[in-house]
C-alpha cells in the first residue's frame, strides 16, 4: 500500500479499495519500523492523523470528498502546526508550538489531506546536506551513508522510503529541487509569491517558496493545486486565483523549445550526472521537444550574490529569536545582554550562526554597497539573463545538482564545498522562477535529477512536461531498494 | 557675542487608525498589557505584516495639508536594533523613500508675525511596545499593546530660531494633526512625541554649530524649557572656549537641566535594507487627488474665514482655529446666537476660563455650544443683562440646564416694567437727599460721572435685574425735574 502514487490513493479511496484509516495506519506503522533507519520526521502525529483519517472516511462516504480526502502527508517542520510543535529543526524552535497553522497546512487541511508528521530538515532550512538539524542528519534511503540533500531532506527522504507518498516542502535556493534530485523523487518549486508564506517560518523572505515533493509529477500537481493561490495575509503573495495542475498533464509536448544553458554544463558538473542529463534531453527530443543552445551569462555570480541576499535577510529574520517571548532561552541570565548572547549562543547551531555573522556584516556601515546593493544588482543581471532566454525558448533544462548524494560529513568542514552544491538551483530563486527536479537516472545506484525551469506561472505547462517524460520513461518508479541492504525490512 | 539658536524637530505622531500598522490587533489606549497585541504583533515565527491601507490614507492627508510632496512610490525598511519591547528584533520604517517628502508650513507667532518652516519629509513607521522595570522584583515586564501602532515621524529642517518658534511649530503639527482627525495629538498619553535637535551659533555665521538631540520631550512648555536650558549650555560651554559634543540628551523637568544618554557602547550602526516581507508601495495620482478633494478645511484657511465671514480680529481667529474642536464650537455657538463677536468674547473669556479652572478640553465643556448661544440670545434681547449673563453661565456650568431654565428658574429675568423701575427709582432718590443735593449744586459737566451712583443703588434695589438703559432713562427724566 505504501508504494501507491498520491494518484492512486485517491482512486483507491473513492472505490472503496481501502479507507484512508488503514493506509494511514499502515504508513504509521512504516514510519514506526523505518524511520530509525533515516531519522525522516521529527515529530510524527499518530492520534491527530487517525482523527483526520477517520473524518475523511465519514467524508469520502457521505460522497462529499474534496480534493485529497484522506491522502496522507507530512510538512516540513518549518510549516506551523497548530497546537503541534513546529521546530524548524533548531534547539531554539524545540518547545515551540504554534497557536495557528501556516496557510499550506489550511489549505491542505481543507482538502482532506491527513497529515503524519512533521518532517526533518536543515536548521531554519540552512544547509544542503540535512546535516544541520539539531534533531540529527537525515539519511539517504538509497544509500544510509549518504546525506539526502537539504534542505527538505526530511521531506524528500520520506517519500523515497515510502513512508508517505507527498510531503510539503521549501525551496529558497534549491532546497526542494536538490534532495529531491538526490533522493529520486519529483520537488517543485513554484513561482515566488505563487504559494503563501503565511506560517511558514522564514530563512530568506525574497527567496523563501513553499512546495511539494512527491513521487512523479503528477502528484505535484495534485498537492500544488491545494497549496497555490492568493493569501491576504502574505503581502507578496501573487493576487491570481488557485488553478487544477492536473488538468493539461496530458497536452502534448511536441514543438516544445527546450533551452540548454551551457554554462550548465561546465567545469564542476560529474561527467556521470553530465550522461543521464544528456539521456533525458534525448527522450525529450524523440517526443517531440527541440534543443536549443542558450547561455545565462551571469551564471557564476549566482552563488556569490545569494550567499549575500539569503544571510543578510536571515540575520533580521532570525533576530526574533531572543529568548524573550517563545523558545530557548538559557538558563539564569544575569542581564539583558547575557540573555540575548547565551540564548541565541546555545539556540542556534553552527550554520546558522555563520549566516547570521555573515548576513550582519554584509549589512554593515561601510560594507553595504560593496555587498548588499552589489548583490542586488547581480540579481537583476540572472533575472535579466533569464527573462532574454525565454523570449526564445519554452522552458530551461539542466542538472538539478553537479553531484549524486555524497557522504554524510563529506563536505561538513568546507562551507564553499557545500554551498557549490546548489550552484544549479540558486539563480531560479533569486530571479522568482519556478523550477522543478525530476529523476533521470542512477550512478553508482544514486539517483540523478532533471532540472526544469519555467517562466514565470508556468508551473501547469513544467508538470506537464515532467509528466510526458514520466509516461515514457521509469527512472521515477525505481525505488530506494538500500533498505533492504541497510538490514531494514522490504515489503 | 550675540547667539543663535537653531532648532529642527523630529515629531512621532501616533495615528488614530482602528488597527495596528501591519495587523489587525486594536491601537486602543490604556487596555490591558498583552491583551491587544496579536501573533504578528509578537513576532511569532511564520506570521507576516501586511499594510494598513487607512494609515496610508492618514499620511498622505497629513503630506498634502503640510504642501509636501507624495511618495507615490515608498519603501519600508528594517531598522535591526534588540531590544525586547521590539518583538522582531527591528523596527519596520521608511528611509531612502518615505510615503511624505519635502514641505513647508507657515507658523504664527504669538507677537502675530509668521514664518515659514520647511519640511524635510515624513515617514510612516511602527511604534514598538513599552518596557516597565517597577513592580517586577529586578526584572522588567514587556507591554506589546504599542507594538505595531502606526506612527508618522515629521522630520523638520532646521528652520526654527527660538525655543517659542519650536513651540509654535510644535503647535501646528498638532492643530493639522487634530482637524485632519489623524491622530487625537495628546502628548500626555504618548500619542505625540518630540525629538529636538539644537545647535548654537554667532548670530551671522552660516555654518551650522554641532547639535545635540533632546529626546522624548513630552509637553509643548517642556519643549521650550528643554531648548532653552541646552542652548545656554551649549553657549555656556562655548563661551568657556570649549566644544559641544554631538550626542542625545534627556531633559529632566524637575531639575530643568539636560543630560547625557549617551552609553559607553558605540554608537549604533541599524544596518537598513529594505524590508523583503513588503513590496513598495505605489499610489496613483487618483488615490491621491481623491484624498486631496477630501480634506477637511485646514487651519490657515479657517482663520482667514473666521476674519473675513465673522469680523473677527487675527488674534481671536488664531485663538479660535487652534483646534479643530474650539473652532467648531465657536461656529456653532456663533450661527445659533446670530452674536459671532460676542460668541468669541465668551469663549476667550468666561468659557476659556473656565474649562482652564477645570482641566477640561473643549470636548469636554459643561456648557455647549447650543447653551452658550441661548444665553448670548438672551442678553441680546434685553432678557437679562451681561452682568446677570455671567450668573447664568456659572449655574449652566453646574448643570443647571438651559440659559432660560436658569433665568426662570432663578427669577433672573430683567425687569422692564417703567412703572416698576420707578418706584425704585423714586425710592432710592427719597433715601439719597445728601446726592441729590450734590447732583443739582454740581457743574453740568461732572453730572453725568454722578447718576452712576444712582443708578448703582437702583440696580442694587433691583438685584441686577432692572434693565440698566430704563433706569438711566427714567432717572435722568426725575432728576432733571429737580434742576
Amino acid at each position: 500500500m505504501h508504494q501507491l502514487t498520491i494518484a492512486e490513493i485517491i482512486r483507491g479511496l473513492r472505490d472503496k479499495q481501502f479507507s484512508s484509516a488503514e493506509i494511514t495506519r499502515h504508513l504509521l506503522d512504516r514510519i514506526q519500523q523505518l524511520d530509525g533507519h533515516y531519522n525522516s520526521f521529527i515529530t510524527v502525529t499518530e492520534e491527530q492523523a487517525l482523527e483526520q483519517a477517520a473524518a475523511a472516511d465519514r467524508r469520502l462516504a457521505a460522497g462529499e470528498a474534496p480534493a485529497l480526502c484522506g491522502v496522507p502527508i507530512a510538512h516540513k517542520d518549518l510549516f506551523c502546526t497548530r497546537g503541534v510543535r513546529t521546530s524548524c529543526g533548531s534547539k531554539m524552535l524545540d518547545n515551540f508550538a504554534p497557536p495557528y497553522d501556516a496557510t499550506v497546512v489550511e489549505k491542505l487541511n481543507a482538502a482532506g489531506s491527513v497529515t503524519l508528521g512533521k518532517t526533518n530538515m536543515d536548521e531554519f532550512a540552512m544547509g544542503s546536506s540535512n546535516e544541520t538539524s539539531y534533531y540529527g542528519p537525515v539519511k539517504n534511503p538509497w544509500n544510509v551513508d549518504c546525506v539526502p540533500g537539504g534542505s527538505s531532506g526530511g521531506s524528500a527522504a520520506a517519500v523515497a522510503a515510502q513512508l508517505v507518498p507527498g510531503a510539503t516542502a521549501t525551496d529558497t535556493g534549491g532546497s526542494i529541487r536538490q534532495p529531491a534530485a538526490l533522493t529520486n523523487t519529483t520537488g517543485l518549486k513554484p513561482t515566488y509569491g505563487r504559494v503563501s508564506r503565511w506560517g511558514m517560518i522564514a530563512f530568506a523572505s525574497s527567496l523563501d517558496q513553499g512546495g511539494p515533493i512527491a513521487r512523479n509529477a503528477e502528484d505535484c500537481a495534485y498537492l500544488l493545486s491545494a497549496m497555490a493561490g492568493h493569501d491576504g495575509k502574505d503581502s507578496t503573495s501573487l493576487n491570481r486565483p488557485a488553478e487544477d495542475y492536473t488538468r493539461s498533464l496530458n497536452d502534448s509536448i511536441a514543438d516544445l523549445k527546450i533551452g540548454v544553458p551551457k554554462e550548465y554544463f561546465g567545469e564542476g558538473l560529474n561527467a556521470d550526472v553530465a550522461a543521464r542529463v544528456e539521456t533525458a534531453l534525448k527522450a525529450f527530443e524523440a517526443l517531440g521537444a527541440k534543443l536549443v543552445e542558450i547561455s545565462l551569462p551571469h551564471t557564476d555570480l549566482a552563488v556569490p550574490a545569494y550567499y549575500v541576499i539569503a544571510p543578510a535577510e536571515a540575520s533580521a529574520n532570525l533576530s526574533r529569536f531572543d529568548g524573550v517571548r517563545y523558545g530557548y532561552r538559557c538558563a539564569d541570565p544575569k542581564d539583558l545582554r547575557d540573555l540575548y548572547m547565551r540564548s541565541r549562543g546555545e539556540g542556534f547551531g553552527e550554520e546558522v550562526q555563520r549566516r547570521i555573522l555573515v548576513g550582519t556584516y554584509a549589512l554593515s556601515a561601510g560594507y553595504y554597497d560593496a555587498y548588499y546593493n552589489k548583490a542586488q544588482q547581480v540579481r537583476r543581471l540572472i533575472k535579466q539573463d533569464f527573462v532574454q532566454a525565454f523570449e526564445k525558448v519554452d522552458v530551461i533544462m539542466g542538472p538539478t545538482s553537479p553531484n549524486p548524494a555524497f557522504a554524510i560529513g563529506a563536505k561538513k568542514a568546507d562551507p564553499v564545498a557545500m554551498y557549490l552544491e546548489d550552484i544549479y538551483t540558486i539563480a531560479a530563486n533569486l530571479a522568482g522562477l519556478p523550477a522543478m527536479s525530476l529523476p533521470c537516472g542512477l550512478v553508482n545506484n544514486l539517483p540523478v535529477g532533471l532540472q526544469i525551469i519555467g517562466n514565470y506561472l508556468c508551473e501547469a505547462r513544467m508538470l506537464n512536461i515532467a509528466h510526458q517524460y514520466q509516461q515514457v520513461t521509469d527512472w521515477h518508479t525505481a525505488s530506494a531498494f538500500s533498505i533492504e541492504t541497510a538490514g531494514g525490512a522490504g515489503e | 557675542m550675540e547667539w543663535e539658536i537653531v532648532i529642527g524637530l523630529e515629531v512621532h505622531v501616533q495615528l488614530s487608525t482602528k488597527s495596528k500598522l501591519f495587523s489587525g490587533a486594536s491601537t486602543r489606549f490604556g487596555a490591558e498589557p498583552n491583551t491587544q497585541a496579536c501573533a504578528i504583533d509578537l513576532a511569532m515565527p511564520g506570521t507576516l505584516p501586511v499594510p494598513n491601507e487607512e494609515a496610508f490614507r492618514y499620511a498622505v492627508m497629513f503630506g498634502l495639508a503640510m504642501n509636501a510632496e507624495i511618495g507615490k512610490r515608498s519603501v519600508f525598511e528594517r531598522k535591526n536594533y534588540f531590544y525586547p519591547d521590539l518583538p522582531k528584533g527591528y523596527q519596520t520604517t521608511q528611509l531612502a523613500e518615505p510615503i511624505v517628502g519635502a514641505g513647508e508650513i507657515e507658523i504664527h507667532l504669538d507677537d502675530g508675525t509668521s514664518k515659514k518652516v520647511r519640511l524635510h519629509h515624513a515617514h510612516l513607521e511602527e511604534d514598538a511596545g513599552k518596557s516597565l522595570h517597577e513592580d517586577f522584583q529586578g526584572m522588567s515586564g514587556i507591554d506589546l499593546n504599542r507594538a505595531g501602532t502606526p506612527l508618522i515621524e515629521i522630520v523638520s529642517e532646521p528652520d526654527m530660531r527660538s525655543p517659542a518658534e519650536a513651540v509654535a511649530y510644535l503647535k501646528k503639527i498638532h492643530s493639522i494633526v487634530t482637524y485632519l482627525g489623524i491622530s487625537d495629538g495628546d502628548m500626555s498619553q504618548g500619542s505625540m512625541r518630540c525629538d529636538a535637535n539644537v545647535s548654537v551659533r554667532l548670530k551671522g555665521e552660516e555654518k551650522l554649530g554641532t547639535r545635540t538631540e533632546l529626546k522624548n520631550i513630552n509637553s509643548f512648555r517642556f519643549v521650550e524649557r528643554a531648548i532653552k536650558v541646552e542652548a545656554e549650555r551649549q553657549i555656556d560651554i562655548l563661551e568657556d572656549g570649549g566644544t559641544v559634543i554631538q550626542e542625545t540628551r534627556l531633559y529632566d523637568s524637575d531639575k530643568n537641566e539636560t543630560r547625557s544618554m549617551r552609553s559607553k557602547e558605540v554608537a549604533n550602526d541599524y544596518r537598513y535594507f529594505p524590508c523583503p516581507d513588503l513590496l513598495p508601495v505605489i499610489l496613483t495620482d487618483d488615490y491621491v487627488e481623491k484624498i486631496r478633494s477630501e480634506l477637511p478645511e485646514l487651519p490657515d484657511a479657517k482663520l482667514a474665514r473666521f476674519q473675513s465671514e465673522y469680523q473677527l480680529s487675527a488674534y481671536d481667529a488664531s485663538l479660535l482655529t487652534q483646534e479643530r474642536a474650539l473652532a467648531d464650537y465657536f461656529e456653532a455657538a456663533a450661527k445659533e446666537s446670530g452674536e459671532p463677536k460676542l460668541a468669541a468674547n465668551w469663549i476667550t473669556g468666561e468659557l476659556a476660563a473656565l474649562l482652564n479652572r477645570e482641566e477640561l478640553s473643549i470636548e469636554q465643556s459643561p456648557v455647549s455650544a447650543l447653551q452658550l448661544a441661548g444665553l448670548i440670545k438672551r442678553v441680546t434681547d434685553n432678557t437679562i443683562s451681561s452682568k446677570i449673563a455671567k450668573q447664568v453661565f456659572e449655574a449652566m456650568a453646574k448643570g443647571e440646564g438651559s440659559a432660560d431654565q436658569v433665568i426662570e428658574k432663578r427669577g433672573l429675568k430683567q425687569v422692564s416694567d417703567s412703572g416698576a423701575i420707578e418706584q425704585m427709582v423714586d425710592q432710592v432718590l427719597a433715601a439719597s437727599g445728601t446726592q441729590v443735593e450734590n447732583y443739582r449744586n454740581a457743574d453740568e459737566s461732572k453730572r453725568p460721572k454722578m447718576m452712576g451712583y444712582f443708578v448703582g443703588q437702583v440696580m442694587k434695589a433691583s438685584k441686577g435685574q432692572a434693565n440698566p438703559q430704563m433706569i438711566n432713562k427714567i432717572l435722568k427724566e426725575k432728576l432733571d425735574a429737580l434742576l
